[in-house]
């Protein structure tokens, strides 16, 4: 039974999910989701390949059958009414679902045709998506001479024809060149601040952390964790003082100053005349400084960092964003990845087992 | 990039109501678009259309020169016979590429943004249909034109040869379904072409195509006479060659009428089930 309350406050919500499963044959890719999207946000679900984010999506989507739980649109439920959900949903795929057959242009007027804008609305409504979008000057190209990132724009411009008020974007940027990713990043920013409602998956935590107001992370069909990035950061560790000297022999001064200033165990690398403090909070880094400089300690470089969103993914898990067999797409993965990992392997194993 | 339209222009969530269905002047017009896309494909991949080109011109000749004299006795009086025959040989041909087709549609990404429009759900089957009714068009005049080239002439005239060619179009559309479930159902268009052409002969050559029925066994003759393929061709010699609408253009329809019940709610049901 739904009261009225609830249904109130479903409106409010552009997404509502409760206990989403999907179940192909014994295995659950969806495995008990609960989502809440609010008006205007963009929410990021964050996960590796395989975890269950693109059928999430479908499902949401009336693309795929919801075998148990319940999730509804702006207040319409998605498995009752698929129509209404339809009208109020931009979607746009993993991989373009455009036409090959037909140029840019001839895209954008089949699927304004289809949505019910009158032709001259819709020669008025493509040609405004092409200029939005840059797409002009192909729009009369067939699309097989497109290039990845001018597929996905044209397939992002044709979820827009009816400004609908929901956008879901399923690995916007998967496969795409970094530059091509920073105009797909510009372009969503883009779409937020006209008013639109985002749900986005991905499997780059750096995207998430650029573009989600509030993040979930999907492993194995389950939500782990859910917050803005800087909850799920803070909620794993604290920062980190990184400081370089000129003389090695200077470190075990600073481990001193960090257990008698912060209570705190610095950990030396000697090799590189570098050492790193734990924070509980990030202005205790001014407080060793400070002590540094009343002993005449020559420091090279000063870098205080949060952890990254993969040691948060790791700690959150107890295993890799990136699945070893999924080779082509994992080389997309944001640079750092690999960096924060083997420096700070010690932080890391500090977090699994203080967990 | 410029920047995104006002917000006061999007879709207001409270306005959408809840009507499921589509009515029926919207449905028309999504499958009018569709089968508008279908034609475009048509004439930008031409080679999906030698079936309904190059073949009627291939086989016309072919058969009526190695056939006619042994069946008919010379090429001239096998023409009446033949012409029709290939003619729903032919039309045959192009239902199989109509479910063949639609299943390597199916497989496109540009399916996945058809399903979460808000359009009719039949409208992605239906569209593609409709635009093959010019590919049966195409292939039933042009075995007409080289019959005609050979010197066939039809003693219906133009009306019993505009009837014929109608027939012949609906009669495709009809078989079309038997092949679009196939299409529906299949796994991926190889499987589909198989089994298709795995139904497809045995319709073509169980039938009175080719051949006069009655040297046929028993059995066969059974169902030679009373596959549709056999009945449309039947009708088509009536409309052609007598201008005449016969009893036979009356079992025609009725043939096609039942495929059509058979097969369409099958196709409509699967394919509901994949959208």
């Amino acid at each position: 039974m739904t009261t009225r309350h609830d249904r109130e406050n479903q409106r409010e919500l552009a997404v509502a999910a409760t206990g989403l499963v999907k179940r192909f044959g014994d295995h659950r890719a969806v495995d008990g989701i609960d989502l809440e999207v609010r008006r205007g946000e963009v929410f990021g679900v964050l996960g590796p390949n395989g975890a269950g984010k693109t059928t999430m999506m479908r499902m949401l989507a009336t693309l795929l059958h919801i075998d148990e739980g319940r999730a509804s649109i702006f207040g319409h439920d998605v498995r009752a009414e698929p129509h209404a959900v339809r009208r109020l949903l931009g979607v746009t795929g993993q991989y373009a679902s455009v036409d090959e057959n037909l140029t840019a242009t001839e895209n954008l007027w089949l699927f304004a045709r289809l949505q019910g804008l009158s032709r001259t609305e819709s020669r008025a409504r493509s040609a405004e998506l092409l200029e939005q979008f840059d797409l002009t000057e192909a729009a009369k190209k067939p699309i097989a001479a497109f290039s990845g990132g001018m597929r996905r724009r044209l397939d992002l411009a044709a979820s827009l024809l009816t400004r609908p008020p929901l956008i879901f974007l399923d690995e916007p940027t998967t496969g795409l060149d970094p530059r091509t990713r920073g105009q797909m990043w510009d372009t969503i920013r883009d779409l937020v601040r006209s008013g639109c409602t985002v749900l986005l998956t991905t499997q780059y935590l750096d995207e998430a952390d650029q573009l989600a107001d509030r993040i979930a992370v999907i492993d194995r069909g389950r939500k782990v964790a859910e917050g803005t990035a800087d909850e799920l950061k803070s909620s794993v560790g604290q920062s980190t003082l990184q400081l370089q000297l000129a003389d090695s022999a200077l470190l075990p001064l600073v481990a001193e100053q960090a257990r008698r200033l912060l209570g705190e165990e610095a950990v030396l690398t000697p090799e590189s005349r570098r050492v790193n403090v734990p924070l509980t909070r990030t202005d205790q880094a001014v407080e060793v400084l400070l002590a540094l400089r009343e002993r005449d300690v020559t420091i090279e470089s000063v870098t205080v960092q949060k952890p990254s969103l993969d040691e948060v993914f790791l700690a959150l898990t107890g295993h890799d964003t990136q699945d070893p067999q999924d080779g082509p797409e994992g080389q997309d993965g944001p640079a750092s990845a690999a960096d924060s990992r083997s420096a700070d392997t010690d932080r890391t194993h500090r977090m699994e087992t203080s967990r | 990039m410029s920047t995104m339209p006002a917000t006061s222009t999007m879709t207001d969530p409270a306005s959408v109501n809840d009507d499921t269905r589509v009515g029926l002047g919207d449905t028309v017009g999504q499958v009018l678009t569709l089968a508008w896309r279908a034609t475009m494909k048509m004439r930008r991949s031409l080679e999906v259309m030698f079936d309904v080109t190059i073949q009627p011109l291939v086989f016309t000749g072919m058969f009526a020169y190695i056939f006619g004299g042994a069946i008919s006795g010379d090429v001239q009086s096998y023409l009446p016979l033949i012409i029709p025959g290939l003619i729903g040989q032919t039309v045959l041909t192009a239902c199989v590429a109509t479910g063949v087709q639609l299943r390597q549609d199916m497989d496109t990404g540009v399916f996945d943004r058809f399903k979460v429009l808000p359009i009719a759900r039949i409208a992605p089957l239906a569209g593609p249909m409709v635009a093959d009714l010019l590919r049966y068009f195409i292939a039933s005049v042009l075995t007409f034109a080289v019959g005609i080239a050979i010197g066939y002439r039809p003693g219906g005239g133009v009306l019993g040869v505009t009837g014929a060619v109608l027939l012949a179009m609906l009669a495709g559309w009809s078989l079309a379904w038997i092949f679009t479930l196939f299409g529906i159902v299949g796994r991926n268009a190889a499987g589909v072409q198989g089994i298709s052409l795995l139904v497809m002969f045995p319709l073509t050559f169980l039938s009175n195509a080719f051949v006069p029925t009655d040297t046929m066994p028993g059995p066969l003759r059974a169902f030679a006479e009373v596959n549709p393929v056999s009945l449309v061709i039947t009708a088509i010699r009536d409309l052609a060659n007598e201008g005449a609408v016969t009893s036979d253009v009356g079992w025609a329809l009725i043939g096609c009428a039942v495929v059509i019940a058979v097969f369409a709610p099958l196709s409509v049901r699967a394919f509901n089930r994949k959208m």
